[in-house]
């Protein structure tokens, strides 16, 4: 028998309504369209994806903060939208990506990180203090750096903040957004290194959305690739980095920027041209930018398959 | 090839914090010019200090800067502001904090080429959707019509860089333009970058702390660190004979796919940039370098350790005496 | 030039300050009752003119008050109408500007149809018809405007809070468990509070114009309490001869109300407002 999973999301679909200035239509986009995929307690799942392809509207679906326009999501098999927003705050809590609107300039670290407990509303003052004082010296900040304003630290600094802002509540899923995109590589690598040690020390179910390949292969456990807000490529890391399927996965991992000199630029044949999530292109969504388009490509939207165990792809190909 | 930027000794100080320290460095027409450092070593504020958009407490000092043969230091808030946004353009790096929320995209964009050259609404436009569609906006025409937080961190940066374009610059400073950017559209927006540079002789200051845009994309590469330039070269020449131990250490902690274990720790420079105070000498990085000695509490010299390429440490002196 | 700018938010400081301290204090000082009549002593003109007296600085009245003692003590409720007003009309603007820019969609329509009424209504019209039918108080004065006052801190709360709501420690508020509520309260007001200070600054020295212009009708505060507004009005009988009557409440007037807009100013500068007109 299997365990329920951490994190399962069934034909999760988002839809915003854009209006299209005066005496022009609204358009739909269709930010993320039925995405079905779930989680193994302690599991990364890496998500990665062009620009405005969703992640981020999927991430805030899975916090609650965006109402998915239908389908649902689960997290250790309770309904999300039926969870109060403090049970929830209790099994989900998010990273962001940028460590300068994260924080509430006006409050200080302690209490931008003591809020998920005082926000539960059922914690003694001196168990706050007491929390609060041993998650700062979880994540490697001082007593003296909490009495402080978030202006008064560096990036770096702040991001471990809010992962401690997150971690106060022992949740069991953390949604990271891009919690190393605004930072350098030298203090990405000690986040990263910090977030490795938590999630092995707490149990801890990551969501991690990333643009660096590179660390997505480093921390996920199993990858989900999305295009124009479907899933069309999900695997185990290993997997999917050494056989990549999709033609848009393979396009991906062929466009990271090695640190080595006279290669150039990499030309995946992709096209310049981004594409337009109110206006999804009929059949495989993916046709008109694809190298290896068959003519039912343009019309017949292809199905889910399995190639292998815990591999889904979605392609004619396949 | 002419130098399309120059500058000549470059200090900003906030207070009596030195954030920029010394730092010279020339970029040719034509010509992309990385400057390379972690956080906080300098880098916006080099580009802020160029524009003259510093904050108000920030003094800034130069022997020169030179903009296309002429010497902008001496120039009036008057005349600068003709040069801004019009032949120096700059993508700043928070899209997020420079679209100002209150107007849409198109009254943005069309704002700025109005400002500085007469035309009417229609052709500034026209001229906002053909360059919204060059860097691969789809619906610019219904783009034109949202607000900045209607659009993905993605599709706010391909804006800035347009609207950066919109007075066709000679020189253009990236501040980290492909942060926000997943792997595929950085790759098409710094081909995009490319290509302006070949057709319009464009010359490009860009910064970032990824080394592999770096690698990809530079002609010409300084480091920086703690407000100082300690490496300058060829972009070959750099990567092939990394000089300095702070290049070495940033080279090493690039995550590169295939190469790292899973459940490894990812390697780090451990320690953080430190803040440079009046009466500091001696060699800034000392505090973190595996190869720190004794002598490392001098004045720094400056050595060619090949054509062009620049570094400033004791180690190729201390290893000259000991050949 | 930003010297300059700097210097009028100083010099307004100063202004707004001395009034406020000479109106505390100032009543107490002169050795004069504000109400006293001595009608052997009436039109008295200030000390620097031909028949001056040094017991009246500025003279006295048309009722033989002392006028200085009167300004000061009309400076006060230049004051005090400003402030309850803006307390009132902050309360209810910033409420409705931060529920409409905070929710968004039916409440934020509703908001900003509610801020399109008030903004068809004629200020001046309603408060002299209420006066006229209610009969004229301070109380009057102050709830009157207080009610109709608040547009431009619903407006500028609303767009402020609209900013404010989709940055990521909002997001993160919400993630925490928060009532929308706590948010309002916690995350959004204090990050709108320095715009709100401004508004405060430039509605008091509207409030402070309005009232002396409802008093000057006779429709606002009622004689024998000493408005400056009132005090021009009792004036203006004897401008011709004795044009300090009304000279001397006018320059207050116009001081304070100066002093306030640029401090009001000053701050809009320093913190970078932009969506007040
Ligand atoms: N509030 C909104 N109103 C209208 N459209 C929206 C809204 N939020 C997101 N979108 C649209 O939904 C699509 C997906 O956006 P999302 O932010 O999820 O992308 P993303 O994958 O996170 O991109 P990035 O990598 O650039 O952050 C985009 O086309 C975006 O313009
Ligand atoms: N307005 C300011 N007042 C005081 N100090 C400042 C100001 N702006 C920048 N600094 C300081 O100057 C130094 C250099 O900052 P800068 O923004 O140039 O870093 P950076 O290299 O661009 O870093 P990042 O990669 O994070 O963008 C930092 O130590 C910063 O704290
Ligand atoms: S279905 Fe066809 S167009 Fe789509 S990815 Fe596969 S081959 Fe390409
Ligand atoms: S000068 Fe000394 S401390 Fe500085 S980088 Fe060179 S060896 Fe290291
Ligand atoms: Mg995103
Ligand atoms: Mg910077």
């Amino acid at each position: 028998m299997s365990k329920t999973p951490a994190l399962t999301l069934k034909d999760l679909s988002c839809t915003f309504h854009v209006q299209g200035g005066l005496f022009q239509p609204a358009r739909h986009v269709r930010a993320v369209d039925r995405i079905s995929v779930s989680l193994e307690e302690g599991g990364v799942l890496g998500i990665v994806g062009e620009s405005g392809c969703g992640k981020t509207t999927l991430a805030r679906m899975i916090l609650g903060l965006q109402n998915p326009t239908s389908g649902e999501a689960f997290v250790h098999g309770q309904r999300l939208s039926e969870l109060d927003r403090r049970a929830r705050a209790r099994l989900i809590q998010p990273v962001f990506q940028d460590p300068f609107s994260s924080l509430n300039p006006k409050h200080r670290i302690e209490d931008i990180i003591a809020l998920p407990l005082r926000a539960q509303g059922s914690f003694e003052p001196h168990e706050i203090e007491r929390r609060t004082a041993a998650i700062l010296e979880r994540v490697g900040l001082s007593t003296e750096q909490g009495r402080r304003l978030p202006a008064e630290l560096s990036g770096g600094q702040r991001q471990r903040v809010a992962i401690a802002r997150a971690l106060i509540l022992e949740p069991r899923i953390v949604v990271c957004d891009e919690p190393t995109s605004a930072l350098d590589v030298s203090v990405q690598a000690q986040i990263l290194n910090l977030l490795g040690e938590l999630r092995r020390d707490l149990n801890l179910t990551y969501v991690f959305i990333s643009h660096n390949l590179a660390v997505v292969e480093h921390v996920a456990s199993e990858v989900m690739v999305m295009y124009l807000g479907r899933m069309v490529e999900h695997n185990t890391t290993a997997r999917l980095f050494s056989e990549p399927r999709h033609p848009y996965t393979q396009a991906l991992l062929a466009s990271v920027l090695t640190p080595e000199p006279g290669l150039g630029l990499p030309d995946v044949g992709l096209g310049d041209i981004m594409p337009d999530p109110a206006n999804i292109p009929s059949g495989c969504r993916f046709h008109p930018r694809c190298l290896k388009a068959q003519p039912q490509c343009a019309t017949i939207e292809p199905l889910t398959s399995h190639p292998s165990d815990h591999a889904t792809v979605e392609c004619h190909l396949f | 090839m002419t130098a399309i930027l120059d500058v000549q000794n470059l200090a900003v100080r906030f207070g009596p914090t030195l954030a920029v320290r010394n730092a010279s460095f020339t970029v040719q027409k034509g010509e992309t010019h990385c400057i390379v450092g972690e956080s906080g070593c300098g880098k916006s504020v080099t580009a802020l200090a160029i524009m003259n958009l510093l904050a108000r407490n920030a003094r800034r000092d130069a022997k020169s800067i030179a903009f296309a043969g002429q010497d902008i230091l001496a120039y009036s808030d008057r005349q600068m502001e003709d040069v801004r946004g019009n032949r120096m353009a700059m993508i700043f790096q928070e899209p997020m904090t420079s679209l100002n929320p209150s107007y849409t995209i198109g009254s943005q964009m069309t704002e700025v080429l109005r400002r500085h050259h007469n035309t009417t609404r229609d052709l500034a436009e026209q001229r906002a959707i053909g360059l919204m569609q060059r860097v691969g906006i789809t619906a610019p025409q219904m783009r034109l019509g949202q607000y900045p937080h209607q659009l993905s961190g993605g599709l706010r940066q391909r804006v800035m860089i347009a609207m950066a374009l919109m007075c066709d610059p000679e020189l253009l400073i990236a501040d980290e333009p492909t942060t926000a950017l997943d792997v595929t559209v950085q790759a098409q927006i710094l081909r995009l970058l490319a290509e302006l540079k070949q057709e319009l002789g464009l010359g490009i200051l860009l910064i970032t702390h990824d080394l592999g845009i770096v690698a990809r994309v530079a002609d010409h590469v300084s480091v920086m660190y703690a407000g100082e330039v300690i490496e300058t070269g060829r972009t070959a020449d750099l990567f092939a004979n990394p000089s300095h131990p702070y290049t070495r250490g940033l080279i090493d902690c690039v995550p590169v796919p295939g190469k790292i274990k899973p459940g490894e720790a990812l390697g780090s420079i451990p320690g953080t940039v430190p803040v440079m105070k009046d009466g500091f000498s001696g060699c800034a990085f000392r505090f973190r370098c595996p190869q720190a000695s004794e002598i490392c509490t001098q004045a720094v010299p400056r050595h060619e350790v090949g054509p062009n390429h620049l570094v400033q440490c004791h180690l190729p002196s201390r290893q000259g005496g000991a050949q | 030039m930003p010297r300059l700018k700097e210097l009028g938010f100083v010099i307004g400081l100063v202004i707004v300050g001395v009034v406020f301290v000479a109106a505390v204090i100032g009543p107490w000082l002169t050795g004069h009752d504000a109400f006293a009549q001595n009608l052997n002593a009436r039109l008295i003109p200030p000390f620097w003119m031909e028949g001056g007296s040094s017991q009246h600085w500025l003279g006295t009245d048309q009722l033989g008050r002392d006028y200085l003692t009167r300004l000061l003590y009309g400076a006060r409720i230049s004051l005090f109408i400003g402030i309850l007003t803006v307390i009132t009309s902050g309360i209810i603007g910033t409420t409705l500007g931060v529920l409409g820019g905070f929710y968004g969609g039916r409440i934020d329509d509703a908001v900003l149809f509610v801020i399109t009424c008030r903004l068809s209504i004629p200020v001046v019209l309603v408060a002299l018809a209420v006066v006229g039918l209610v009969g004229s108080s301070l109380t009057l004065v102050v709830t009157t405007l207080g009610l109709l006052l608040w547009d431009r801190f619903a407006v500028v709360a609303r767009a402020t809070t609209m900013q404010i709501r989709s940055l990521d420690y909002v997001n993160a508020a919400w993630c925490s468990g928060c009532s929308p509520l706590d948010i309002m309260r916690h995350e959004i007001l204090p990050n709108i509070s320095s715009h709100l200070m401004v508004v405060c600054t430039l509605e008091i020295a509207l409030a402070i114009l309005l009232e002396a212009s409802l008093s000057f009708l006779g429709l606002g505060v009622p004689p024998p309490l000493p408005s400056w507004g009132l005090m021009i009005a009792e004036g203006k009988d004897y401008m011709f001869f004795s044009a300090w009557v009304i000279m001397i409440p006018g320059i207050a007037l116009f001081t304070l109300v100066l002093g306030m807009n640029m401090v009001g100013d000053g701050l809009r500068r320093a913190f970078g407002t932009q969506v007040i007109k």
